[in-house]
């Protein structure tokens, strides 16, 4: 069976992919079934907050695939979520229809806002949902496509290829913020109203949401799986590690580059894209470089190179960042700053590196008590 | 005996007292008939015949009582009034129905008064056109530039002649050079004024070029209504000439907000040319050194309010000792332990940007605060009546070059410059050399944290001081490194210049953001052609 390859030697991920299931299925049924009140209620706020934390980790096995897997920092993904997240934005704009404050049947309240009579033709298409979603794939992956194209052809490898992400990102942020790009500028796209017909501040719609986030990011997780367990995941791994050398051998490293480069941009626009309806908003902000350097962090907390440290990483940090904004605000930077220094100092491999740690001591300490020790 | 004066000197000094007695006494009479004379004017002024008040006013002109110019132009603007009670001349200013009163020679309120009260000084014409040829001549002879200044613009192309004699008159002493132009001005568009045809020919030819928006206005103006072809023709061709020097002075101007933008870039990028350039460290953090050093001007400033003038040359020392003992810490706690994997460093000194972030707006505040500028750092340097150069920006254009040559000395001449490249070239080789390898990592990474805590006090005279200043410039520097070439310290500067000029040279036409997004992806696409940036490192450094 390919799922049982996929997971074989992957004790982390099936225990990952174990406790999703869980939640999806537990949480809409706290949700649903159990009353308002009970202890075990698990309210609309915290099933949509539970969405969002699973986009994040989808993205932050994105970036793990490229970082972990091919060794490029990309300090652009952020820039990839939210193209994927204006494509689904520019959806949601377009089913607000006549409801919006100005009332125009087809314009967004803020080309009428700036005077413009019609519809700007990269808008076109937008109102159906097929469209949208393919949108948010294709774009982020054209992008990636072409910057790697020319990136990976002139060798731009390591810390220069960071910057060039950036640099892309930050000239993303920009370009956004502009009224006259035609994506609401400053105040990004807000005030959805429904999709695919569904009433998005219903509680079934939410937990919708919410299954779609946990089964895309259950269906990444495992196509993400597939190319590392690959022959094209093992190039990867050689290239990260030897580049030259994979080169001499005689493997076109730009290509195998480009293709997961590309991939894991598509599965960043994915996240974007079940991330816009869950928190209502798209705004410039997302492109901003911290975001981009932020997600990265999770990844290293929760472990490089194991796909499943990215979705623990993700999940934490975010838990932490919510509970911390809440309790200390004054304190979350100070905490997330010292996370970035802690975890590269002291936890290379980070939290699963914890776990396979603690696993080997343990699988190494119990052999040494029965047999005759072996040198290493 | 010191107490004793001797006697040929007793008689000197006596004498000498006496002479000088007489010199006041002749000082005051003379003073006194002088004042007799103005004070007989004044009165004459009220006096119902006009030629009575010509005479007046040229007694008065005549006087040099420094309130002549004054008093003359209240009576041209018809504000100059006499009081029936006590023939006093007073200034008037209606309010609310009633005159509001002032004394006309020394400025003094002296409260309301209805209108039947007062009477009007009544003028007609050939007074007008006396008092305007009293005024000019009054004001242009003003021992003060500014007023000779505000005098000529004020009968700019006046065509009277009496006014073209004073202005004639005043342009043999005039030394001011500011005051010569505006006069030559003045002179050449009432020539244009002329009936004849050579005078406005030859007004014409004194207007071509000149980069006065007067001198354009007078040239449209004649365009408008001349006849003569001939005229016509060389007016035009003029305008054209005027045009293409003020095209040619907005150049220079652009120039010059680019260089001043580069020396901007520049001043930001500098330190980390050393750190991430020399070291190889890629420091996240290097912004908020220059935050640092921003706020460390502040605290100057907050600490010597009264000396804001001087504030900046203690800011510049403390701002590069507080950045860089601060680099030092940094360097010693955390980046050492992280050489050789350059995308972990990136990802800790994030972290430590974060937290320089925070304690900032913890410990001073979350909003901008107001960093001053010292006087000598305001108003400009008018090149001609089209070109401008701020003082701010001019000297942070040098101090930026200042700070660059020092660098260049510093890692050229030095024996602390010499081992920091030892160690940059080839660290194993360099500590079998008996260079201590350790002290020059936390020294370099000082030098260049201590350099971005200067750029950050230039900073603070451009730009809004706060807890997110060192994210602004955190890409741009980075853009500025890559695109110069790593470890090229020129590169910086050359790259540094180049990228403001062309984002100011594509502002006109793009708007400031789009520049901006132009320039990084256009720096973007360069890296993919010359991936090593402008000045690549050859040789061996190379392979670093």
């Amino acid at each position: 069976m390919v799922l049982g390859r996929l997971l074989r030697d992957d004790r982390g991920g099936q225990a990952m992919l174990a406790v999703l299931l869980l939640v999806a299925v537990l949480v809409p049924i706290l949700n649903l079934v159990v009353p308002e009140g009970n202890p075990w209620h698990v309210s609309t706020y915290t099933v949509t907050l539970l969405g969002k934390y699973l986009t994040y980790a989808l993205l932050a096995v994105a970036v793990d695939l490229v970082w972990g897997y091919l060794g490029i920092l990309s300090l652009g993904h952020a820039a990839f979520f939210g193209l994927g997240g204006y494509a689904m934005g520019m959806y949601l704009m377009r089913q607000i229809g006549d409801r919006g404050v100005y009332g125009h049947p087809v314009l967004p309240d803020f080309m009428v806002f700036l005077n413009w009579t019609e519809l700007p033709w990269f808008w076109q298409g937008f109102d159906m949902f097929w469209f949208a979603v393919l949108m948010a794939i294709l774009v982020p992956g054209v992008l990636a496509f072409v910057f790697g194209y020319l990136a990976f052809r002139s060798r731009v490898t390591g810390v220069y290829l960071s910057i060039m992400t950036q640099a892309l990102t930050y000239a993303l942020m920009l370009a956004f913020f502009r009224n006259e790009m035609g994506f609401g500028g400053n105040n990004g796209l807000t005030d959805f109203k429904d999709i695919l017909g569904f009433d998005l501040t219903n509680d079934t719609t939410r937990i919708g949401l919410f299954l779609a986030s946990a089964l895309t990011l259950a269906l990444g997780y495992l196509a993400c799986r597939f190319i590392v367990t690959s022959r094209l995941g093992r190039v990867a791994v050689a290239i990260r590690d030897a580049e030259a050398r994979t080169r001499f051998i005689g493997y076109r490293v730009d290509h195998v580059k480009l293709a997961i480069f590309t991939f894991s941009a598509m599965l960043a626009g994915i996240a974007g894209a079940l991330y816009v309806p869950q928190v209502g908003i798209i705004n410039p902000g997302e492109f901003s470089p911290l975001n981009s350097i932020e997600l990265v962090i999770w990844v290293a907390i929760g472990g490089r190179a194991t796909l499943y440290g990215a979705v623990i990483g993700a999940v934490l940090v975010n838990y932490g960042k919510t509970y911390f904004t809440g309790a200390f605000p004054e304190a979350w930077l100070f905490a997330l700053g010292a996370l970035f220094v802690l975890v590269t100092l002291f936890l290379p491999k980070g939290i699963a590196g914890l776990f396979s740690q603690a696993v080997t001591w343990w699988r190494v300490r119990r052999p040494r008590e029965r047999t005759a020790r072996v040198t290493p | 005996m010191p107490t004793r004066i001797p006697l040929h000197r007793g008689i000197w000094i006596s004498s000498l007292l006496v002479l000088l007695c007489l010199f006041a006494v002749t000082r005051v009479s003379a003073e006194g008939s002088e004042t007799v004379s103005f004070e007989a004017a004044l009165i004459d002024l009220s006096d119902p015949s006009f030629a009575v008040k010509q005479a007046a006013v040229d007694v008065i002109a005549a006087s040099g009582d420094p309130r002549a110019a004054a008093l003359l132009q209240a009576l041209a603007a018809g504000q100059l009034y006499v009081r029936d009670a006590d023939r006093a001349l007073v200034l008037v200013s209606p309010s609310a129905g009633d005159y509001r009163l002032r004394d006309a020679l020394d400025g003094s309120e002296l409260g309301e008064a209805s209108r039947r009260e007062v009477k009007k000084i009544a003028i007609n014409n050939r007074m007008r056109t006396q008092l305007r040829t009293a005024i000019a001549a009054l004001t242009l002879a003003s021992p003060d530039p500014a007023v000779r200044l505000r005098a000529a613009q004020q009968m700019l192309g006046d065509p009277n002649p009496l006014v073209i004699q004073a202005i004639r008159d005043q342009l043999e002493e005039e030394e001011n050079r500011q005051v010569r132009d505006y006069l030559t001005l003045s002179l050449a568009l009432a020539d244009l004024q002329d009936p004849a045809t050579e005078i406005r020919l030859r007004g014409i030819d004194r207007l071509s070029g000149s980069l006065y928006p007067a001198a354009r206005n007078g040239l449209n103006r004649l365009l408008s209504a001349e006849t003569d072809p001939e005229v016509r023709d060389a007016a035009e061709r003029a305008r054209t000439h005027i045009e293409r020097m003020r095209s040619l002075n907005e150049a220079a101007e652009t120039l010059f907000f680019g260089l001043s933008l580069g020396s901007v870039l520049v001043l930001a990028a500098i330190g980390l040319a050393i750190t991430f350039g020399v070291m190889g460290v890629i420091n996240m953090a290097h912004g908020e050194l220059i935050m640092i050093g921003a706020y460390t001007t502040y605290l100057v400033q907050q600490a010597m309010p009264h000396w804001i003038d001087y504030s900046l040359f203690v800011a510049i020392p403390a701002a590069f000792i507080v950045a860089g003992l601060m680099g030092i810490l940094i360097e010693r706690t955390v980046i050492r332990f992280l050489y050789g994997r350059p995308l972990e460093t990136l990802l800790a000194t994030f972290g430590i940007s974060l937290i320089l972030q925070q304690l900032v707006r913890t410990t001073i505040s979350a909003q901008n605060v107001a960093v001053q500028n010292p006087s000598w750092m305001s108003g400009s340097l008018q090149i001609n009546p089209a070109l401008a150069l701020t003082y701010s920006r001019l000297y942070i254009l040098i101090f930026a070059l200042l700070v660059f040559f020092a660098l260049l000395v510093i890692l050229k001449r030095t024996a602390l410059g010499l081992q920091v490249r030892a160690v940059a070239q080839n660290r194993a080789m360099a500590r079998s050399m008996g260079v201590r390898s350790g002290r020059v990592d936390a020294l370099t990474f000082g030098l260049g944290a201590g350099v971005a805590g200067v750029a950050g006090v230039a900073l603070s005279q451009l730009t809004n001081v706060g807890p997110n200043m060192g994210q602004a410039y955190i890409i741009d520097s980075f853009m500025v490194v890559v695109f110069g070439g790593v470890g090229n310290l020129w590169g910086t500067l050359v790259a540094g210049l180049t990228l403001g000029v062309a984002n100011k040279l594509m502002e006109p036409w793009a708007g400031a953001v789009l520049a901006k997004i132009l320039v990084l992806v256009f720096i973007i696409l360069f890296i993919q052609k010359r991936p090593r940036g402008l000045f690549p490192q050859r040789g061996r450094a190379a392979d670093g």
